[in-house]
């Protein structure tokens, strides 16, 4: 039972851990990057790979399953809105700029 | 009657889900507003008859969801070494990408899906054809796109 708790606590770290680094990553690449399109991408690493890896190490520390299912929906509902909002600024930016020429692949 | 039984149990249950306080009280509460909101949507499908269909296979999505977790871990890889690297040598380009799904909820989940794997990002749906743009264009990312749309037609409910 102890050691099961220590692992489910180093394993918690981790996950924290590299989620972290990846939002820290993200950040960098928005300051490095020049142009609006190359920010938005350095930005969806902060909200896919950190935001999954920063939920999933708080719900191996919530202990409880009325927390872990609270974490659980708001990975769900970032799933569902991250894009969408991605979406709305990519596509307000559309409407600066020139689209690309038609060929479907 | 199916549909007012499942939607009972589902918002029931994040009822439950989310309150975490069970007192006679706050239960009632909640079945009083879980039974509000049921006879408010009943309502309102008489004068709007229009419904959202969903028309997807549940444990194929999840098999699919899996494999989309995979995507996302290396796609983020790929664009962590742009990061590292600087922007001084990627080639960025706006394409058109053709879709094969037939509902609604298919182009949207595929959508969904190009934005949420870094490095590709759905601008607009037109038509048939989703605008994606692309940090660092290659042309082997055309073939991880047309499977992507390949198993994403596959979890749709064929007619």
């Amino acid at each position: 039972m102890e050691i099961f708790e220590i692992l489910l606590n180093v394993l918690s770290w981790i996950f924290v851990l590299v989620g972290s680094f990846l939002m820290v990553l993200g950040a960098i690449g928005i300051l490095r990057f020049h142009g609006f399109w190359a920010r938005l991408h350095a930005a969806s690493v902060i909200e896919s790979g950190g935001m999954i890896f920063l939920l999933a190490g708080m719900c191996l520390q919530a202990g409880d399953f009325l927390i872990f299912f609270k974490l659980a929906f708001i990975g769900l509902f970032l799933f569902i809105t991250g894009p969408t909002s991605t979406h709305a600024l990519a596509s307000a930016a559309l409407l600066d700029r020139s689209k690309p020429k038609k060929e479907s692949n | 009657m199916k549909n007012v039984i499942l939607s009972f149990t589902i918002l029931l249950g994040t009822w439950l889900l989310l309150s975490g306080v069970y007192k006679t009280l706050i239960i009632a509460f909640g079945l009083f507003s879980v039974i509000l909101t049921i006879f408010f949507v009943r309502r309102m499908d008489k004068f709007d008859r229009y419904q959202v269909k969903f028309d997807i296979r549940f444990f194929k999505f999840i098999g699919y969801f899996i494999w989309l977790l995979g995507e996302i871990a290396k796609s983020n890889i790929q664009v962590i070494k742009t990061i590292l690297q600087g922007d001084k040598n990627i080639n960025q380009k706006m394409f058109y990408k053709k879709t094969t799904q037939a509902s609604d909820i298919g182009k949207v989940i595929f959508a969904n899906s190009i934005t949420l794997t870094p490095g590709t990002i759905s601008v607009s749906i037109e038509g048939g054809d989703i605008l994606v743009h692309s940090l660092n264009f290659k042309e082997t990312d055309l073939d991880g796109l047309s499977e992507m749309d390949k198993r994403i037609t596959n979890i749709e409910v064929s007619k």
